[in-house]
């Protein structure tokens, strides 16, 4: 070691292998190396896809019903995945339904990182008395478990889209701040800030250059770690009846729609349900892959 | 400790006074008027301004806030719109249902969690440790509603061996403590008990796994300790952590409740919520979040000070 | 240029004009405890620190840990809030008509850790010029490229390299380059080679001994370990607990270290010479709480000469007979303090 620090030696000396693109690449390849989390990826992409694409898929009609063909079995001749209660076919039903329920699910924590990341990265670098206002609001908002919060917010504003999405932000910006503050103010202790602020660079400038970079992977983990939780309570809302509005296909919605159909055709009634814990496992060990490939620990 | 327990009181006061804020904009964000539920569809205005002023609806915000606490603290939450009864009566009497189904959710979740943490740690690397990992990452990804609804199905509609709906035989919502009223809580305990075991061994598998690979296990193990031995230090290292998580989860427990109330018809808060959202019953819903939230509030303080007491490190910061 | 079109990098006041002068600088960190998390008690960091320093000189400044040598070092480049006292550069006091934001241009800092120092995620390159960027001097990456090539980093293989590629020397390199990009003309190193390898420690003292010369620096040199400030150092300054206890020509401190402190130091430096044994004891115990520290002299509870006017009465800094620039806090060098020897020094 002390060798090979003497001005010969430094300018003989190899160059190491350089990572140009450094930290970001090597996430990607350790990504890449990890089949489970490339498996899950690729099933939450296929749902995303064919939600998005869904009327271009050759699909029936998810809003036409029958009164003939209602509840028709799983391998029923033209409708693959049966019929609902109102005769309309599953399989289109539960492809459109992603739709909805993908949205609603995931918007809610990506206005979250937004607004609760800024809020806890400010709080984390100014600290004294900015930090005290926004982290004791936080904590009543800890005060509350998150269903009762989203269904206390989204009962009191009735149901609708907008309003699921408004009550799920709100649930999901005091978690994703406490985080960010934490991780902010462990940055800001750091040396490298100090000799940044040595060189009369203002705040913010700060923030954008040192403090982003370091804080955002462990953030958009923490955050990515809630999007099963907000998928499973998007879809509970609308099964409690204060999320999305019938007739339009939603997993939770369906859920409940077919409670009706359990002594008639039970596996049929589960189906909608098996949608949304597929997303909700495949984004839950997603999130346990980027943990791993970007070295973030509790 | 004494003053710990000062402090920590001290520091629950605002996050009360917070969550009682919360409540009342609760009802301040609802759509339309309160009152539309009651008054008659032909009343003049001077009718509507009477009924107003009977309500306290025509002062200011923070008076009104003033006045709810305090008849709040006096123990009066106001009375249900839709039945006319005292929200208090009606909350106090589903809550004392949702904390059976929470008490017993948690006795069925929290001893098959730690145990399954303990082996998925003690055991990390092997295909126990795997398969406990599964079983933990299934447990808090599923959505319970529809767990519900998978074992009303093979448990009440293919085998008929447990009721699905209701806490009593024909409807009734007093309890017993006997098997024709306990069959009705099996279902909905076992459901709502997956999460806290998926949460439970998660947290105690780190903690176990954490704590054997530490210098001072090694240490027991080098002073020539029994297997056993060593185990019993690790647990009471890891108790504080683990005793914390599952306060929080109890907690959650009763709150999260309110989805598999509705899937199986149980008298306690959640339903009441559930109605009180339908029939926009407004005191009703305020009271039953607040109930709930001051629960939740409380039983955070009383984790703070158990952990605090099992590791006094804590008392210090 | 804020408050007017002064530009702190252009000599102002001639050579006879201190560079940096520092009066009665105060610094307490507050303690909070209790139930509602009121101040309970405070460390007296710094407390009434004054100083010189000459354009060209480098000013060593020496102690055990925790006697404010850091926190001083932080205080002079205004990451830490000082809560009295004046800090004037060339002339200008800050805050007056030297804004913060030129002071930063023209005071630079060097720290110890070099690796916690360099943001993990930025290159080499992007680490050296973000201080001239910051400032809006013209060609940043230009300049840092320069500065790169002048503290020995060839920057065609550095450049864009990330700090956990670089050996410990090298790091400190790197942010010696940074500094120095800045054309600063007070260098204040704290600790700045005391992490490293005898070896490389030697060649980077070399490094800023050159570059002081080429770049007509002045630096504040902290360290713990004396060879190292003798070597680099005009003046040296003890310092205490928070206070100054002795400032003096490096020479004459060398021969005879006026204040007992600075003595027992001195002492527990280790001899190569065989002949010269330590005669003197070191020092008995850790030093005081600096929260509630020792009132009067500072020293007097681990002091061999301690009388009683030493607990009563606080001594201020004064020239000694034979060299008035060797300055000592003590009540042995003043014969009107009432200390029983007083101004006979320490007993031989």
């Amino acid at each position: 070691m002390a060798l090979s620090e003497t001005p010969v030696e430094i300018a003989a000396e190899p160059a190491p292998v350089a990572s140009p693109q450094g930290y970001w690449s090597g996430v990607g390849a350790r990504l890449l190396r990890d089949p489970l989390t490339m498996i899950c990826l690729g099933v939450v992409a296929l749902l995303i896809l064919s939600a998005v694409f869904a009327p271009w898929l050759g699909l029936a009609d998810p809003y036409k019903g029958s009164m003939i063909a209602r509840l028709k079995p799983i391998g029923t001749e033209g409708h693959i995945l049966g019929t609902d209660e109102q005769g309309r076919d599953m399989l289109a039903r539960l492809i459109y339904g992603g739709r909805l329920t993908l949205f609603i699910g995931l918007t809610p924590v990506v206005l979250a990182f937004f607004i609760g990341g800024a809020l806890g990265v400010v709080a984390g670098y100014v600290g004294g008395f900015v930090n005290t206002i926004i982290m004791r609001t936080v904590d009543v908002f800890f005060a509350f478990p998150s269903v009762l919060l989203a269904i206390a917010i989204s009962g009191a504003l009735g149901a609708g889209i907008v309003n699921s999405l408004v009550s799920l932000t709100i649930v999901f910006i005091p978690p994703i701040t406490r985080v960010a503050e934490a991780v902010t103010s462990g940055v800001r202790a750091l040396d490298y800030i100090d000799a940044a602020r040595a060189t009369g660079a203002n705040a913010l400038t700060v923030i954008r250059v040192h403090v982003i970079g370091n804080v955002l992977s462990p953030i958009f983990v923490y955050a990515t770690s809630l999007t099963s939780v907000c998928m499973i309570l998007a879809a509970g809302l609308s099964f409690l009846g204060i999320g999305v509005r019938p007739p339009e296909p939603e997993w939770g919605l369906m859920l409940n729609t077919l409670r009706s159909a359990i002594y008639v055709n039970p596996w049929l009634s589960a189906l909608p349900g098996v949608m949304i814990f597929i997303t909700s496992l495949c984004l839950n060990l997603l999130s346990d892959g980027l943990r791993s490939a970007m070295n973030v620990r509790d | 400790m004494l003053s710990y327990l000062i402090r920590r009181l001290i520091l629950v006061l605002p996050v009360a006074f917070g969550v009682s804020v919360i409540c009342f904009l609760l009802v301040q964000i609802a759509p339309g008027d309160p009152l539309t539920a009651i008054m008659p569809v032909d009343a003049t205005a001077d009718e509507q301004a009477a009924m107003r002023a009977a309500y306290g609806l025509d002062k200011p915000l923070p008076v009104q806030y003033a006045i709810w606490i305090g008849n709040l603290v006096q123990g009066d939450m106001g009375k249900s719109i839709a039945t006319g009864r005292p929200v208090a009566a009606e909350v106090f009497g589903a809550v004392k249902n949702s904390l059976l189904l929470a008490v017993s959710a948690a006795v069925i979740a929290f001893p098959i969690g730690i145990f399954l943490g303990f082996l998925a740690g003690y055991f990390q690397g092997t295909w126990i440790d795997r398969a406990v990992t599964a079983v933990s990452i299934m447990g808090v990804s599923v959505p319970n509603y529809w767990l519900g609804i998978v074992l009303v199905i093979i448990f009440s509609v293919n085998l008929g061996w447990l009721p699905s709906m209701g806490a009593g035989p024909g409807g009734s919502s007093a309890w017993e403590w006997d098997w024709l009223h306990m069959r009705h809580l099996v279902l909905p305990a076992v459901t709502l008990a997956v999460v806290p075991i998926g949460i439970v061994s998660r947290t105690v598998r780190a903690l176990a796994g954490d704590i054997l690979t530490q210098d001072f296990v090694q240490a027991l193990y080098a002073k020539g300790m029994s297997r056993v031995d060593v185990l019993r230090h690790v647990a009471r290292n890891a108790a504080a952590t683990a005793l914390s998580v599952m306060g929080l989860q109890l907690g959650y427990l009763l709150g999260g409740s309110i989805l598999i109330e509705t899937v199986f018809n149980w008298p306690g808060s959640g339903f009441l919520l559930s109605n009180a959202i339908f029939q926009r019953d407004l005191p009703l819903l305020q009271g039953t979040i607040l109930v709930l939230a001051l629960f939740f509030v409380a039983m955070n303080l009383i984790v703070d000070v158990a952990q605090a007491a099992i590791d006094p490190r804590i008392q210090r910061t | 240029m804020s408050v007017t079109d002064y530009t702190p990098t252009i000599d102002t006041g001639g050579p006879a004009q201190p560079l940096l002068t520092v009066n009665h600088l105060r610094k307490y960190f507050p303690v909070r405890g209790g139930i509602l998390g009121r101040t309970q008690a405070q460390v007296q960091a710094v407390d009434g620190v004054s100083f010189a320093v000459a354009k060209g000189e480098t000013l060593g400044i020496v102690g055990e840990s925790g006697c404010g040598k850091s926190t001083t070092a932080k205080l002079l480049i205004g990451l830490t809030e000082k809560d009295a006292g004046e800090i004037i550069f060339d002339g200008h006091a800050l805050g007056e008509r030297l804004s913060l934001k030129d002071l930063r241009r023209s005071v630079q800092m060097v720290f110890q850790d070099s690796y916690a120092t360099l943001n993990p995620r930025m290159t080499i390159l992007a680490s050296v010029a973000f201080g001239a960027r910051v400032q809006g001097l013209e060609d940043p990456e230009g300049l840092a490229r320069k500065m790169m090539d002048r503290v020995g980093l060839d920057p065609n293989r550095f450049a864009h390299r990330y700090p956990h590629e670089l050996s410990g020397g090298q790091r400190q390199r790197v942010n010696i380059a940074r500094a120095l990009a800045m054309s600063p003309r007070l260098v204040v190193l704290d600790e700045a080679v005391s992490a490293l390898d005898k070896s490389v420690e030697a060649q980077v003292l070399n490094l800023l001994s050159d570059l002081r010369a080429e770049f007509g620096l002045t630096y504040i040199f902290i360290s713990h370990d004396l060879n190292v400030v003798r070597y680099i150092s005009d003046r040296i300054l003890v310092m205490y607990l928070g206070e100054v206890v002795e400032i003096a020509p490096v020479d004459s401190i060398w021969q005879e270290q006026a204040h007992p402190y600075t003595r027992s130091l001195f002492s527990a430096m280790p001899s190569m010479d065989p002949d010269n044994r330590t005669q003197t004891p070191p020092l008995a115990g850790d030093p005081p709480n600096p929260i509630d520290p020792p009132k009067g002299c500072r020293f007097h509870t681990r002091c061999r000469f301690a009388s009683d006017v030493c607990k009563a009465k606080t001594p201020s800094l004064a020239g000694l007979a034979r060299n008035q620039a060797h300055q000592v806090a003590c009540h042995l060098y003043d014969s009107t303090s009432g200390h029983p020897q007083a101004g006979q020094g320490i007993p031989a």
